[in-house]
Order: structure tokens, then sequence, then C-alpha cells
């Protein structure tokens, strides 16, 4: 195809200038070596309590729109019915793999197996659980993995009430980059609060294409 | 001006844009009141942070590696995203970059595409490109989506339509959703924008982003947003383009944990912005099934060339700088005459324009250094600016028509003046000889001659005084009286 050897031509010519503009090549080695000797003086671990970024967490969460309940886990199916009956919600998607325990029965759960946008867009809302959640910022990080699923999944419905296991915050970004390093390559979303805009005079208003409600259950 | 593009090439001189954005007072009161309260957020939640010098530190050394190894990284990206079942394609100039891109949406059976506020893409006029084509491309940001409708352009580089307050945004929306019930607080705004575009993100089957960040180390692409429009653009379409910029590239995932903390707080005040996606080619069970990314040069080798002016490839575009600019909070984003307005487009417009055009850019700023303050990766942009005007002045007097430049003339003269206490203390004497005429009662003079005069287009100039330190430090005794 005529674009493969346009773009070939043009790869060859943006490096070629590359190269050129610093004055050489550059290698792995080079490249290592670099990367190494960065200066990172910046608060990389926890400083505060367990109890306290809990604590942090709960608060970022919800200073960004969010309500939030902490339970211990044998209540979670319990949580997750007061959350559900307090929006009015009554049919929920579900991903693959998540725990049984945490469903509460006087609900409907449709587990996600492909489902449409068009279909997603009929549900009442989505429940998942999280990878990590950030105290620092109040944010829970979600992958395609059980119990997560898919990125449209947690997307399309109007309402995401998500459970985050104590063991998996952290208080700080870097913690959680570490924790996610390991399957960096699956798709992942960092969600901080509802959708939001502040492009109408800087005014944030919470909910505009994503969920507009978040609920998180912190749970252990 | 509706309906015009942003063009450098064809817009006027930045005084002269300037001039006339200032009598636009609307426009001006929308831009000071966004720029304050996003100014005040940033404080707070930089303020929050103990360790933000150390990590602007870090952002500044982590830019500045990826630049002095970008060949290598780009390589490494390509190689992963290969892997991955991405598709990586080259442009050497916003002209390739536009061809591949309509050439690869309509490949992908689709006359509409979805889009993700991107600068790349503004910057290319992407949207011109497709239209031309027969692909309808339609904007899913909110603020983009206001400068589509209303056939603006947008003013800022995070917050386009900073210059429309919520009465002209209802006007537009009311006029091209035909609402006219339509309130005007901003959620009734939003709401409308939720129903307007969920039908299209439903339908339309290909997606067209730019990029914050090109992970070399996995192949990823991770891209920061607010409103879910992103990730919508992300994952229901079957085909995604994405187009970035070489300098979008990162060394590594760890990266993200600087990126991640300087880039939300600097550029909307949030400790994180609600939705960021980080995702790797294709995934056969999540998101689309056709990943292309094309990685266009467009001018930014030539900027890497320029060891003095490199700095500016390490923008990451939350225009931090912008809000902070006594000039850009006067003029707002048109007067630039380029989707990057503010200090950041003052160094990068005329330099992806080779320096040919927007010469006028890098003297519209008062070089106070707030830019340089609040940049989250420290870019010195006085420093640029400095170094690019003098670029400018070289240009212009190049040859034989710097032997007849007026102010190269008056500069040379001035220089020989200022070496010499003889002939300073001369010029002195000829200088109060020669102002008395201009000078008023009160001792402002408001007008000067010629080339001089722009001086005094905007403000009054003092009369010198009748003696000089000079005079005076000569004449005090020895007792210091």
């Amino acid at each position: 195809m005529a674009t493969d050897m346009v773009t070939n031509s043009a790869r060859a010519e943006v490096l070629r200038r590359i190269r050129e503009a610093k004055g050489g090549a550059s290698s792995a080695e080079a490249a290592l070596i670099g990367w190494d000797a960065i200066a990172r003086q910046y608060k990389q671990a926890a400083s505060r309590t367990r109890e306290a970024v809990l604590d942090l967490l709960e608060d970022r969460l919800r200073d960004y729109d969010a309500r939030v309940m902490r339970v211990v886990e044998a209540e979670v199916g319990a949580a997750v019915a007061k959350m559900m009956h307090d929006h009015g919600v009554r049919r929920i998607v579900v991903p693959g793999g998540l725990r049984a325990e945490w469903l509460s029965g006087e609900f409907e759960f449709v587990v996600d197996e492909g489902l449409s946008a068009a279909e997603l867009d009929g549900m009442d809302g989505v429940m998942t659980g999280a990878t990590v959640a950030i105290a620092e910022t109040g944010t829970v990080v979600l992958q395609n993995t059980a119990g997560q699923g898919r990125r449209v999944v947690t997307l399309v419905p109007d309402y995401h009430l998500c459970v985050v296991r104590v063991q998996d915050v952290v208080e700080t970004v870097p913690e959680a980059i570490a924790r996610l390093e390991g399957t960096a390559d699956l798709a992942t979303t960092f969600v901080s609060g509802p959708s939001a805009t502040a492009d109408i005079e800087m005014t944030r208003i919470k909910g505009v294409h994503g969920p507009r409600f978040l609920d998180v259950i912190l749970a252990g | 001006m509706s309906g015009a593009v942003l063009d450098p090439k064809t817009a006027p001189l930045f005084p002269i844009a300037a001039k006339t954005a200032m009598g636009d007072a609307q426009m001006r009161k929308n831009v000071r009141h966004a720029t304050d309260v996003i100014q005040a957020k940033r404080a707070r939640v930089v303020a929050e942070m103990p360790d933000w010098q150390e990590l602007r530190e870090a952002g500044r050394q982590i830019r500045q590696h990826t630049m002095e190894n970008l060949d290598f990284y780009l390589e490494e990206f390509e190689r992963n995203c290969t892997r991955a079942g991405g598709v990586v394609h080259w442009a050497r100039d916003a002209e390739e970059a536009r061809r591949i891109v309509v050439e690869l949406a309509k490949a992908s059976g689709s006359d509409e595409v979805i889009k993700i506020k991107s600068m790349t893409t503004e910057e290319i006029q992407l949207n011109r490109a497709l239209e031309a084509a027969g692909v309808h491309a339609i904007e899913t940001d909110l603020a983009e989506l206001i400068i589509q409708l209303g056939e603006d352009r947008p003013s800022h580089i995070v917050v386009p339509a900073l210059h429309k307050n919520r009465q002209e945004i209802r006007e537009i929306f009311q006029r091209k959703m035909n609402l006219p019930e339509l309130g005007d607080q901003p959620h009734d705004l939003a709401d409308a924008a939720r129903i307007f575009l969920r039908e299209k993100f439903l339908r339309v089957k290909t997606g067209v982003s730019g990029a914050n960040f090109l992970i070399a180390e996995t192949g990823g692409v991770c891209i920061v947003e607010s409103e879910g429009n992103g990730r919508m653009c992300l994952t229901l379409p079957e085909t995604l383009i994405t187009v970035a910029g070489i300098d979008k590239v990162l060394p590594r995932f760890e990266d993200l944990e600087v990126m991640l903390q300087l880039l939300p707080r600097s550029a909307t005040g949030e400790r994180m912005n609600p939705y960021n996606s980080v995702w790797t080619g294709v995934d056969a069970t999540d998101g689309p099934r056709v990943f292309h990314v094309v990685l266009m040069d467009n001018a930014r080798t030539e900027i890497l060339a320029d060891e003095e002016a490199r700095q500016t490839l390490n923008c990451i575009r939350c225009a931090a700088c912008q809000n902070a600019c006594p000039v850009y909070r006067q003029t707002g984003g048109h007067a630039y005459g380029s989707v990057y307005a503010g200090p950041i487009g003052a160094i990068l417009t005329p330099q992806l324009q080779e320096m040919h055009y927007a010469q006028s850019l890098p003297y519209a700023s008062s070089l106070c250094g707030a830019c340089y303050e609040v940049c989250p990766v420290k870019i010195n942009i006085p420093e640029v600016l400095i170094h690019l005007r003098n670029k400018v002045v070289k240009q212009n007097t190049a040859g034989v028509a710097g032997f007849f430049d007026v102010e190269a003339t008056a500069m040379k003269a001035m220089a020989m003046v200022f070496r010499s206490e003889r002939r300073f203390r001369a010029a002195q004497r000829l200088g109060r000889v020669a102002e008395s005429p201009l000078a008023g009662k009160d001792g402002w003079i408001g007008w000067l001659p010629g080339m001089l005069g722009g001086w005094t287009q905007m403000r009054d100039l003092q009369e010198m005084p009748k003696e000089t330190f000079r005079d005076w430090w000569e004449k005090r005794g020895k007792n210091g009286n």
C-alpha cells in the first residue's frame, strides 16, 4: 500500500532529523544511564498512619462529590443494599468475577457478557471492585480484570458503585504507580470523583458524559 | 472573526490583534474571571504539596532526558505499541499527518468521527481536512463543542471557550441544538451537551484523539480528561486514530507518577482530574479493534536542533503560564493568532513556523517571569523569549537590510553611548534639551515622535529629572549633605 511507503520514508526522515538535531543517535545504554540519573527527591512513600490514610481518602473522595461508606468486610453486602436503595437503583450491571458475597439479594445484578453500549445505557448503574485507591488525590484505579471489567461498563451507566478494599488503599501517587507496574499493559482508568467539567466560567459541574454519581464503599 | 481558523501564517501582528481584542470588554471580563478562578484553585492544591519543587525538578529532568534520547524512545514506543496490536505511522509535517488521518478515517468506513479535545489536531487544522474529504468531525469536549457550534476559535489550551460566558454559550446551544427553552445555569448547559452527544457516542464508529503521553516502555498511551467524553471516544468506537507530536513520549510507566501529579494540579487546579485513561494497543475484549497512532514532527525537530530553545518541547500543555500571564489576561487568546496562545504560544508558535511567521509573538511579553514560576516542568520561558527575539532581530538585520535598519542603527548608537561616561553625560544633557518642548506642565510626556511613539502609545513617560544622580553625587559635601 502506498501509505506504507510514505510512512516508511517519513519514519526514516523524522529519525534522521532527530539524530541530526541532537548530534547523534541515542542508545539503550545511554537512555538507561540518563534515566537512572534523574533526581527523584519528591515524596514516594507513605508518611501517615494507616488510619489517617483511610480518613484522607474518605475526605478527598467526598471533596469531589463522591459518597463514601466505611464498613467491615462482612457488611459489604448490606452497605451495597443501602447505597443502591438510597440512590434508587434496582438493576445494575457487574463485571464477571465480582465477589458474590458483595451482592445484595434484593437487587438485580446483570453480569456483563459483552453487553452493547445501548444495553449498558439502559442499566441503572454499575458496581465494581478496584485495583488500587490513592488517598492523596481521592482516586480509584480500575483495570480490565475480574471484578472490574471492560472500561465501557463503568462508563455508560449513570451510577457507579465501587468497592475498595482497605488493603488496596495507598497514600501517594508513586505508591499506586508501583502497584500498577506489573499490569501496566491492561486497560487502566483512574477515576477521581464523578464525571465533571469546569468549561463554563470555570464552575465545576458534576456529571457530563461519564457516570454522574459515584459511591464508594471502603471495606475491611 | 468567527468561522476563521487561527493560522499564524495569515494572522495579524500581535500588537495590532491585541489592540482590537482590548476593545472587547465582555471578553476581557470573561478571561479575567476564568483565569482568576483557575489560578486560585491551582495555588490551593499546589500549596498542599510540600514536595512541589522536587516534583517540578523531576518533571524537568524527565522531559529533558526524553528529548536527549528522543529517537531511542520513539522507536521503543513504536516497537511496543506495534507488538500490542497498534499501527504506528510517521508524519514529517502537518500536511502528511492530515493525509494519513483522512485516509484512515475513510478506510474505517465512517463519514463521521467523534473527537477528543486535542491541541495537536487543532495545530494541523485536521477538522477542515476531514470535512473537505467528506468526513464530519464532531468535537465532544464541552468547550470544543461550544467553539465548534459557535463557529468560534479556541482561546486557551485547557479551557478553549473560557472567553465565553454562560449567556453566550446558552445562545449558541439554543440556536444550534434547537432548544429555545434552555436555561443558562452551567448544569443546564452541561445536560444539553450530554443529551446532544450521547446518541453520537453510541452511534459513531471512529474516534480521533490526541495524546498526553506515549509510554515508550509499554507502548501505552495516556489521556487525561474530566468529562468522560474522552473515555467514550477511546472505548466505544471500532477504530481509534491518535495523533501525537513526537515530543509526547515518556520513557517509562513509572514516570507517570511525576506527570500525573504535576499536570492536573497545574492545569485545572485539581488533585487529580476525574479521568485518566491508559491503554496499550488493542484488547480483543475491551475498546476499539483497530488502533492507529500518528507520530508527527511538524517542525519539532527544528526546535530540538536549537539548544537554547529546546526546552520548549518539554511543555506538557497545562496552560498554567497562560493563566498567570499579565499579557494573556488582558488580550485573551485570539490575539496570538495561533491555537497555542499565552507565554508558551509566544515561544512555541514562531518555532513551529520555523521563525517565518508569528515573529511578533516573542515580543508579546513583559518578561515578568510569572510563566516560569508556575511551569510544572520549569521551562524558562523568559529566557527562550529573549533568545527568539534575538533570532528575529538577526534574521531581519542580516546582510544589506541590516545596514539600513533604523532600529539596529539606533541600538548600535545606544551601545556606543553607554560604553563611554563622557558620551553618556552628553547624551543626558542632549536628552533634557530635546524633550523640553514635549513635556507638559506636570512633568509627563504624552507623545513621542517617530519610532519612539510606540512607548507613549499606551502610557506617559516622565520627563528626565533636572539633576541626574551623578550630578547630585558630585555636588554633595564630604559628610553627605
